[in-house]
């Protein structure tokens, strides 16, 4: 276990190694940012000092070392935009994010996986081909087609819920959280179903297939034989082995939710991440895309390193090497 | 060929499978739009001349206020809506087919020259693969269109970018599985070229995997390059695709004109849907293990 969990951390740093280069590429493709920081009419001189000051004028290896040095030190860049640390803009958004797209795997994961058990177990029963072809529709639909829906219905026309926002927030070990007032909360659940609509048609459709898969075994009908009872069939034998490919999507759909999250907050004007990421694409605001993805890079191969820890959990079979 | 056809296991199954046929019918009336979209259409929604401000903002033909002369009503130029949504289907459509195409085209050479090679290119490219699919491709194509600027092809270039992968290890897998048989080591002992065990040998036997991914993955391209265009980063101002129309729509959201964003959605929906119900037969239909 430990020979493995080093050796995964090795993977995981040529990851962000190799995500660094790639970054760092494309960043260099797109057009010069010196007039981010000087105005247009500068003259000459002051273009040239400008772009000695951001190592422009360097050749590229050259400027990629600098870059990785920087960030081995911390030092991600100062916005464009913003004059202040990119790393501290995205901090300072991150809980704003992070707080949807769990709400929404909440809301994706409690009405995905009983549907999906119950059209597992049940095919061809008129609910459970109703609940395949919702979720069919559920996959079909442009999530922010979807939200936008809500805010006109639910926040224009009937004006139950706020358009757009944060809302009152509590400070929670110096975090703020809309999560605990009611003005929060009626903020926070619009964009989250917007941004659950997709994760819970494919969580229900995993699980649907695994508990197809499952009810076929032997073990399935010896415990029924042996008295158990056919909802401790389905939860207790069933669900736990159908659930191994539904771990394999919900880390995958949890990097899913945080690349739709940039979408869903444009819609919203919620001040997540995501949102800053669009401004800063139109803004040209180089180091903030490069923190974002590196942030993004680093929380994508923890996911994914906790669900392969996650699957031993699960199944005992299942031994790392 | 036709009565081979109509005689075959497929056709039968097709025709017995309400879902199957829905989702053919719908993609057949989205392949008639795309072909013959314009001429269904009085007004050329981009021909300045043909727009009439006096029109703007007229709501659907039903509601009060509205000109029977537009159906679904008009946009902030008096663009009848759907005239605009028959052309952004268009564009849609073919964004979301020629983008399935390269990547089908260069994830099948990059997965079978990997298979049948094995080695270093193998390592390679599984290894750009495993890290691309680390990522969620909304999140690669939104990165790269930000790099490399608006457009059609660059939108095509972004897609092909993050769609190639399924392809090369799909193909790369089944190549593996066929190099070890007979017939292949029979075309070696019989001394054909590499190229041409892999063109006329190998890549006969792996294509069918890929006729359901080919099919699933237009509606999923369709839906990130609408996503992409609501952005700003897709498609240009000038050749809107529905995801562009929507987000047009959505500015004047708030001021209660809804019809020029829940049109479009409504088309996009409709159209991935359909792919989404005949791609759903065809893979119980190709693979015979999951039934």
């Amino acid at each position: 276990m430990f020979a493995y969990t080093v050796k995964r951390l090795i993977q995981m740093v040529v990851v962000l190694w190799a995500v660094s280069i790639i970054v760092f590429l494309m960043m260099s493709f797109t057009g010069d940012p010196v007039f981010m920081v000087i105005p247009i009419d500068s003259s000459e001189a002051e273009i040239e000092q400008a772009r000695r000051i951001l190592g422009l004028d360097r050749s590229l290896p050259e400027q990629y070392i600098i870059f990785l040095g920087n960030l081995l030190q911390g030092d991600f860049g100062t916005s464009y935009v913003f004059r202040q640390p990119a790393i501290d803009l995205i901090l300072e958004r991150l809980p704003a994010t992070l707080e949807i797209v769990v709400v929404a795997m909440v809301i994706a994961t409690t009405i995905a996986i009983p549907l999906g058990v119950y059209a597992g177990a049940n095919p061809g029963k008129p609910l459970s081909r109703l609940i395949m072809s919702g979720s069919l529709l559920g996959i079909s639909l442009p999530g922010f087609w979807v939200g936008m829906m809500l805010i006109y219905f639910l926040a224009v026309e009937w004006r139950i819920f706020p358009s757009s926002g944060r809302g009152d927030t509590v400070e929670v070990f110096g975090v703020p959280t809309s999560l605990l007032t009611a003005d929060g909360w009626s903020h926070v659940l619009l964009p989250a179903i917007t941004l659950s609509v997709g994760t819970l048609a494919i969580l229900l459709r995993i699980t649907r297939a695994g508990m197809m898969e499952v009810t076929r075994q032997d073990y399935m009908k010896f415990a029924r034989a042996k008295g158990v009872s056919r909802r401790g069939v389905l939860y207790g034998h069933g669900l736990r082995n159908g659930l191994i490919p539904v771990v394999t999507i919900f880390g995958l759909q949890l990097g899913d939710l945080i690349a739709f999250a940039t979408i869903t907050e444009t819609i919203f004007g919620w001040p997540g991440m995501g949102k800053l990421l669009v401004d800063s694409i139109y803004r040209a605001d180089r180091p903030v895309i490069v923190v974002y993805l590196m942030l993004v890079a680093l929380i994508f191969v923890v996911i994914n390193f906790l669900i392969d820890i996650l699957y031993t959990m699960i199944d005992p079979r299942i031994t790392v090497k | 060929m036709m009565q081979t056809f109509l005689a075959s296991q497929f056709f039968f199954n097709w025709r017995r499978n309400l879902s199957a046929i829905i989702g053919s019918a719908i993609i057949a009336v989205f392949i008639v739009i795309v072909a013959f979209g314009p001429l269904m259409v009085a007004q050329n929604p981009y021909d300045l001349t043909q727009l009439n401000l006096l029109d703007s903002y007229k709501p659907p033909a039903w509601l009060p206020g509205g000109d029977p002369q537009y159906w679904l009503g008009t946009d902030g130029q008096g663009r009848d809506v759907l005239a605009s949504i028959i052309y952004g289907t268009r564009v849609s459509a073919l964004i979301g087919i020629a983008a399935m195409l390269c990547s089908c085209l260069i994830g099948t050479t990059l997965g079978l020259l990997a298979g049948f090679y094995g080695g270093r290119l193998d390592a390679v490219i599984m290894r750009i693969a495993d890290l691309q699919l680390s990522f969620p491709s909304m999140l690669i194509a939104l990165f790269l269109m930000s790099a490399v600027g608006t457009g059609i092809d660059k939108v095509l270039i972004a897609l092909t970018a993050v769609g190639w992968v399924v392809y090369a290890r799909t193909v790369r897998g089944s190549t593996l599985g066929e190099i070890e048989k007979e017939y292949v080591q029979a075309a070696r002992v019989a001394g054909l070229t590499n190229g041409k065990i892999i063109r006329r040998h190998v890549l006969p036997n792996v294509l069918t995997p890929l006729i359901v991914i080919a099919t699933v993955q237009v509606g999923t391209f369709i839906l990130i390059e609408a996503s992409l265009s609501f952005l700003g980063v897709g498609v240009p101002i000038t050749q809107p695709s529905l995801g562009l129309l929507i987000k047009n729509g959505f500015d004047v959201l708030f001021s209660g004109l809804w019809w020029t964003s829940v049109f479009p959605g409504l088309m996009i929906m409709a159209m991935v849907f359909g792919i989404n119900l005949f791609g759903d037969f065809l893979r119980d239909e190709l693979n015979p293990r999951l039934k």
